[in-house]
C-alpha cells in the first residue's frame, strides 16, 4: 500500500537533524509502549464490550468457537494436570513428612491445586493454546482483508467474531478449571497414596478441614478472567497484525507473551483479595 | 442511480509519513472513474478512506449528504450498504464455500427467504460466469476467480457505489478484458458509481469516463477520459503511454540530473497515441452516463490526437455517434449522453 520514502520525514515542516531524529523515534516508540497500545488495547475491550449485547448474539459462533477451544485444550490441560499434582505432592508431601505432618498432605493438596495450580495451569493452556489459535485465525483473517471486507458488508466484526471469541473462551476455561482441579487432585492423591504411603483416610480428612466452597469459587472466577482476557488479547494482537505471514506469526507470539504475563498479573490480584476478603477456615 | 461522491481536501499519512494531500475530486453520479497512479502512491488507501477503514487526516468525503469520515459509528455501517467493494485477492471469508460468500450479505442484512437468496445467488454467479463452483472453498479457486466471487459478493445488494482495488492484478490479459467488460456491463445495468484502482494502462484508456492520477503524494489530475489522454502534462502523459522517458522513475521520481541527461540525450516523449474508443456495453446499449465520443474534445477547443477514436474496424466513433445513438434509441427522457460538457 504505502512505500517507505513517500514523504519520510515530514511532520508538519518541522525537519530535525540526525540525533534529534532519533530521539524522536525513541520517544514515539515508548510513547507507543507505554500509552498508545495500551489505549488503544482499552478501546477494544470497551467497544467489544458494548457489541456484546448488540442482538442477535452469534450463538451458532460461539458454540463452533467453544468446541474449537475445546478441542485444542482438553488434552493439553489433563496431560498437564496430572504430573502437575503428582509433583506438588511428591514435594510438598516430602517436606511435611520431615515436619511430621504427614497426615495433612491432603491439606497441601487444596491450597495448591485447587486455588492456584488450576487457575495457573488453566492460564496457560487458555493463553497458549486457545488464545495463540485464535489470534492466528484472527490476524490471518486480517491479513487477507476479510475483516476488511466484513466491515464494508457493514458489519462489525467485535460483534461477528471477537464477542463469540472471548465468551467461548471464557465459558470453556471454566470447565478446564474444573478438568484441572479434578485431575490434579486425583493425580495427587494417587501419588500420595501409592507411593508415599499416606493413608486415604488422613489424605480426604485434612482436605475437608480446610477447603472450603469459596477456594473453588474463586479458581473459577479466576479463570472466567482469564478466558476474557486471552480472548480480547488475541483478538486485539489479531486485528492489528500486518505484514503479512511474518505478521500473523508474530502477532501470535506477541498474544503467548503478553496474555502470560497479564493472566500472571491477575491471578497474583486476584488471589490477594481472595485472602483480604474470604476467611479462611482453621485446622 | 448512483450516488456522487464529493472528497474534499483530503489529506492521509500513517505517523510521520504523508501518503496524499489535499486530494479533492468529484465522483459523477453513475460514471465509471479509474485512479492511476505508480506503486506506492496510495491507491488502495485512497480506496479504503472512502469506505472509512481508515480515517484521513484532515479533509471531507461526502457520499450524499454525509461526510464519512466524521460519521457515528451506527451511521458509518448504514451507509457502507451502499458500497460495494472488490478487494484485491477477493477477500473472500475462508471458512465459507463461495455459495455462502456470496450469500453473506443477503443473509445478514435482509430477510429474504433461503429460496430467495438462492436465486439471487446464482444470478450473480452466473453474471461473473462461477456456475458450477458454488462449493469450493475460496483455497481450492484461482486468483482469477476469486476476483470474480468477491465482485458477485459485491454484487448482490445492489450497490449504489462500486469500488474495485486492481481487478487486473494477478490476472491474464484475455481474464482482465473480460473483466473490463463486464465491469462496464455492471455499469449500463446497475447504474452505479464505479471507481476502479489500478495501474494496468490499458483498463485505464479504455473503460472509464473519468480518470485521475496520484503522483508523489499529490492528485495530479482528475477529469474526463479525452482529458487526460489528449493532456500534455508530463506526468500524466509519461503514466498513461507507460513512457521511461519523463519524471516518473522507477524509484518515486527522478532527479534533476537524470531529467537533464535525458534532455540531452534528446529523448522525448514522443507523439500522442491517439484516444481510443471506449468500450461499450455488450449489449450495444449506450451506458446512462456515457459521453458522446471527442464531446470533450469539442466543448474545449482540443484536437485530439491524429487517429483517435477509430476502432479495429475502421469506424470512426465521433462521425458514427449520432447513426449509432439513433439506432439504439436511448430511453425517452434521458440525457442525450455527451450533452454535459
Amino acid at each position: 500500500m504505502s512505500t517507505p520514502g513517500i514523504g519520510a520525514n515530514q511532520r508538519g515542516g518541522k525537519k530535525g537533524d540526525g540525533s534529534s531524529g532519533t530521539l524522536q523515534k525513541v520517544g514515539d516508540g515508548a510513547a507507543n509502549i507505554a500509552i498508545k497500545e495500551p489505549g488503544r488495547f482499552f478501546a477494544l475491550c470497551l467497544d467489544t464490550f458494548r457489541a456484546m449485547f448488540v442482538w442477535p448474539f452469534q450463538w451458532r459462533e460461539f458454540v463452533q468457537q467453544a468446541w474449537f477451544i475445546v478441542s485444542v485444550t482438553v488434552v493439553p490441560t489433563m496431560l498437564v494436570a496430572i504430573p502437575f499434582g503428582g509433583i506438588l505432592s511428591l514435594q510438598v508431601g516430602g517436606l511435611i513428612r520431615q515436619l511430621g505432618a504427614q497426615s495433612f498432605t491432603g491439606a497441601t493438596a487444596v491450597v495448591a491445586i485447587v486455588r492456584e495450580a488450576s487457575p495457573l495451569v488453566t492460564s496457560l493452556l487458555v493463553a497458549g493454546a486457545a488464545g495463540s489459535a485464535m489470534c492466528a485465525d484472527i490476524g490471518s483473517r486480517k491479513i487477507r482483508e476479510e475483516i476488511d471486507a466484513m466491515e464494508v458488508l457493514g458489519i462489525n466484526p467485535l460483534h461477528r467474531l471477537v464477542v463469540p471469541r472471548m465468551l467461548a473462551c471464557a465459558f470453556v476455561a471454566l470447565f478446564l478449571n474444573g478438568l484441572v482441579s479434578v485431575v490434579g487432585l486425583i493425580g495427587g492423591y494417587v501419588f500420595n497414596v501409592m507411593l508415599q504411603d499416606g493413608t486415604p483416610g488422613a489424605y480426604l480428612a485434612s482436605f475437608n478441614a480446610i477447603a472450603q466452597l469459596p477456594d473453588l469459587l474463586q479458581a473459577e472466577f479466576k479463570a472466567f478472567v482469564f478466558g476474557i482476557t486471552a480472548g480480547l488479547v488475541a483478538a486485539y494482537k489479531g486485528l492489528n497484525a500486518k505484514g503479512g505471514p511474518k505478521g500473523v506469526g508474530d502477532a501470535v507470539n506477541q498474544t503467548v507473551v503478553i496474555t502470560f504475563m497479564l493472566l500472571f498479573l491477575e491471578n497474583f490480584l486476584i488471589s490477594t483479595l481472595y485472602f483480604q476478603f474470604i476467611p479462611q477456615k482453621g485446622m | 442511480m448512483g450516488v456522487e461522491i464529493r472528497v474534499e481536501g483530503l489529506t492521509k499519512a500513517f505517523g510521520s509519513q504523508t501518503i496524499w494531500q489535499d486530494v479533492s475530486l468529484t465522483l459523477p453520479a453513475g460514471e465509471i472513474s479509474v485512479l492511476l497512479g505508480p506503486s506506492g502512491t496510495g491507491k488502495s488507501v485512497f480506496l479504503k478512506s472512502l469506505v472509512g477503514l481508515l480515517k484521513p487526516n484532515r479533509g471531507h468525503i461526502w457520499v450524499g449528504d454525509r461526510d464519512l469520515p466524521y460519521l457515528p459509528e451506527a451511521q458509518l455501517y448504514e451507509t457502507r450498504k451502499l458500497f460495494g467493494v472488490l478487494f484485491q485477492d477477493g477477500a473472500l471469508f475462508g471458512s465459507m464455500n463461495l455459495f455462502d460468500n456470496i450469500a453473506f450479505p443477503l443473509r445478514e442484512h435482509t430477510k429474504k427467504s433461503e429460496s430467495e437468496v438462492k436465486r439471487i445467488v446464482m444470478e450473480k454467479m452466473e453474471l461473473v460466469g462461477l456456475i458450477g463452483a458454488e462449493g469450493k472453498l475460496p483455497g481450492e479457486i484461482s486468483g482469477g476467480m476469486k476476483k470474480r466471487a468477491g465482485l458477485a459478493r459485491a454484487l448482490v445488494l445492489d450497490p449504489e457505489i462500486l469500488l474495485v482495488d486492481e481487478p487486473d492484478s494477478g490476472l491474464d490479459p484475455v481474464r482482465t478484458a473480460y473483466l473490463n467488460q463486464t465491469i462496464v456491463d455492471l455499469n449500463a445495468e446497475l447504474n452505479a458509481t464505479f471507481l476502479i484502482v489500478t495501474h494496468d494502462i490499458n483498463t485505464a484508456r479504455t473503460v472509464p469516463d473519468n480518470i485521475g492520477l496520484l503522483f508523489r503524494r499529490e492528485l495530479v489530475m482528475f477529469g474526463p477520459r479525452e482529458m487526460l489522454l489528449s493532456s500534455e502534462e508530463p506526468v500524466v502523459r509519461q503514466f498513461l503511454n507507460a513512457r521511461r522517458v519523463g519524471p516518473i522513475g522507477m524509484s518515486e521520481e527522478k532527479d534533476v540530473s537524470e531529467l537533464e541527461a535525458e534532455a540531452k540525450m534528446g529523448l522525448d516523449v514522443g507523439k500522442l497515441p491517439p484516444i481510443p474508443p471506449q468500450q461499450m456495453p455488450s449489449s450495444g446499449r449506450i451506458r446512462p452516463a456515457q459521453h458522446a465520443p471527442g464531446a470533450w474534445c469539442a466543448a474545449h477547443g482540443v484536437t485530439p490526437p491524429p487517429g483517435s477514436f477509430i476502432d479495429d474496424m475502421g469506424r470512426n466513433w465521433v462521425e458514427e455517434w449520432p447513426r449509432y445513438v439513433a439506432a439504439m434509441s436511448p430511453v425517452a427522457g434521458q440525457q442525450p449522453p455527451g450533452a454535459r460538457y
